[in-house]
């Protein structure tokens, strides 16, 4: 979604002169359309996520629009703190952009991988996170939040050619977008993975189980009535997320069903266990982590037989 | 500086308020320090009592601002976040914050903390976790240099700040995006939270430091006027200048309690149990004793 991300910011900045870029020191072979057309712009503020949180904090005070960059991460964990403080703590409308969700940066390995970010940064309430699941609805959240006068989070990954099927490049904040529809089992996706997610529910097609699944793109607003009302039709849920299990989509999920107290057993395929040291491309890590396409058809079969219809 | 005292009362039991004739100086500063701090019955007192003469002169003669909400205001940023009530007392001599206001301090509900809250007006952001105004100050410049703003920025820090790595991330990007609307105070009282500067981390070569940062450094009595004033007179604005100077630091030597003997030789009046060392007034608040000997010896400062 780099391309994407740079193409819109592009768009959004001839048309908004608020708009400023700030990296920290990332995006090579991806920033360059942006730094080109609004050299002023864009600022490399080095090797420093902490300052170049607090420098967007105080760029957005006096009424400028910061975008600021970096992996996933290092946009969103190391300066945790500032991001609470500042923005949030302000609300001031500065956007962290996190290169590369879940195991996008695959062989740089454990300290690249994203599993954490959206878990952390769902704690803070004032921050609107958008998790587009490819460049279409990447393009269209991006351009439609712009507006936005709080602060956001967008935690997108590095491909651009992959897109979920059905998706059409749809977003709307605080609700979910169906791409399937089924009446046996609903599959809730979120961020890159989501590809994995309809290709295993067109496999169970062919194994006669048919899977509604929804796409989860944002927080802050939840999507509790989306989610509610579509779990309200089903009687088991798995959700599927290349983030560790506390905090993320399926904690998410879990919590909708126990506070509406819908009859719907919940199981959340996710990143059960600490990095092990190894690292692989992003198809290796799905399969290790039991993200996979057939990973998710196993865990629905399983899933289906332990459940009376 | 011609001081016009109204303080009348050594007894804290006389409310003390502020009227139209009530000047911004040092010595009211200090003495709205006490007698809210004494109230609230909470410490820091030290570190406020040691920042008034800035404050003073920043608000008395540097900063310009019309309005707390103009948008052309300069921008000031206690990174010390912890020295918040002489910061309200500056703003209430100011007439910003109404007296019914301050006397909210470390009341329930208050957005009057010990640590300064940007929804309180005066206020342009909130601070308390230190090496974070810093980073602050420098988008605050940088974003004036990008509007073509007169706008300058002004960031009072401490030197227990400089253990922080992220206010050397903020001086090496001023430094090189030469950020001459941007003047950082470092007030260099000797102390943070567990003792001497110079047994946690010394950092006694402070102006070498920033020199080699490529900043443009003062050094001035922190409790002199007239050196604070020549001081802080040399910061520029990025439009008249251009990118072609540096960030400016005014390393100010300050006094840990200034103002009050037994805090300044860090001495715990009526707790005799504790050793004797200025950071005790970082934590403790005054005893009715305590407050009666602070209150007269700020009273008859010269």
């Amino acid at each position: 979604m780099r391309r994407a991300f740079i193409g819109s910011l592009c768009e959004l900045a001839a048309e908004d002169d608020r708009i400023v870029l700030l990296t920290g020191d990332l995006g090579y072979l991806a920033m360059e359309p942006f730094r080109d057309r609004f050299p002023t712009r864009f600022i490399n503020v080095g090797v420093a996520e902490q300052n170049l949180v607090g420098i967007a904090t105080g760029m957005a005070e006096a009424g400028l629009r910061p975008y600021v960059y970096s992996i996933a991460t290092f946009a969103a964990l190391r300066p945790f703190e500032f991001i609470r403080n500042g923005p949030v703590m302000h609300r001031l409308p500065v956007r962290i952009v996190g290169m590369g969700g879940g195991f996008d940066y695959g062989h740089a390995g454990p300290t690249h991988y994203a599993t954490e970010d959206i878990a952390v940064l769902r704690t803070l309430p004032g921050l609107g996170i958008v998790i587009p699941a490819d460049a279409g609805q990447a393009a269209t959240a991006l351009r439609l939040t712009a507006p936005l006068d709080r602060p956001l989070y967008y935690c997108l990954g590095r491909d651009d050619s992959q897109t979920v099927k059905n998706l059409d490049g749809r977003f709307e904040s605080g609700r979910i977008q169906m791409v399937r529809e089924g009446g046996d089992l609903a599959l809730i996706s979120m961020g890159s993975v989501s590809m994995e997610t309809i290709a295993a529910a067109e496999e169970l097609s062919a194994r006669g189980i048919e899977a509604a699944v929804a796409i989860v793109s944002s927080f802050s607003p939840d999507p509790v009535r989306d989610i509610s009302a579509l779990l309200a039709r089903f009687r088991i849920a798995i959700t599927v997320e290349a983030q560790t299990s506390s905090g993320g989509l399926g904690a998410f999920v879990g919590t909708v069903i126990a506070t509406e107290g819908l009859p719907c057993r919940l199981k959340m395929l996710a990143v059960g266990s600490s990095p092990d040291g190894t690292s692989g491309n992003q198809s290796e890590r799905w399969r290790k982590y039991g993200l996979d396409r057939a990973s998710i058809v196993r865990s629905a079969c399983s899933a289906m037989e332990r459940i009376p219809r | 500086m011609t001081e016009i005292s109204i303080y009348c009362s050594l007894d804290e039991r006389a409310a003390d308020t502020l009227d139209c004739t009530d000047k911004l100086t040092p010595k009211r500063i200090r003495q709205i320090v006490l007698r809210e701090s004494k109230r609230a019955n909470v410490g820091h007192i030290g570190s406020c009592l040691c920042v008034a003469d800035i404050l003073a002169v920043l608000y008395g003669s540097v900063l310009r601002i019309g309005s707390p909400d103009d948008p052309e205001r300069d921008r000031f940023i206690l990174s010390k976040g912890h020295a918040a009530l002489a910061l309200f007392a500056t703003l209430a001599l100011k007439g910003w914050i109404p007296e019914a206001t301050l006397e909210t301090f470390c009341g329930d509900d208050s957005l009057l903390g010990v640590h300064p809250d940007a929804e309180l007006p005066g206020v342009d952001f909130s601070t308390g976790s230190l090496g974070q105004g810093i980073c602050m100050a420098v988008g605050a410049a940088l974003a004036a240099r990008l509007q073509g703003s007169e706008r300058r920025v002004f960031c009072l820090i401490s030197d227990g700040e400089c253990n922080e790595g992220a206010t050397w991330e903020a001086a090496m990007f001023a430094a090189h995006h030469r950020l001459d609307n941007l003047t950082v105070i470092l007030d260099l009282n000797g102390q943070q939270a567990m003792g001497a500067t110079r047994d946690v981390l010394d950092c006694s070569n402070m102006a070498e430091r920033w020199r080699s940062f490529q900043w443009r450094t003062s050094e001035v009595d922190g409790h002199s006027h007239a050196e604070l004033a020549g001081a802080l007179a040399r910061t520029g604005t990025c439009t008249a200048t251009g990118p072609t100077g540096q960030p400016h630091i005014v390393l100010a030597r300050t006094i840990f309690g200034k103002g009050v003997s037994y805090m300044e030789q860090g001495v715990p009046f009526t707790q005799d149990h504790l050793p004797v060392q200025p950071i005790n007034w970082h934590y403790l608040p005054m005893s009715a004793a305590e407050y009666r000997i602070a209150v007269s010896e700020i009273e008859h400062a010269q």
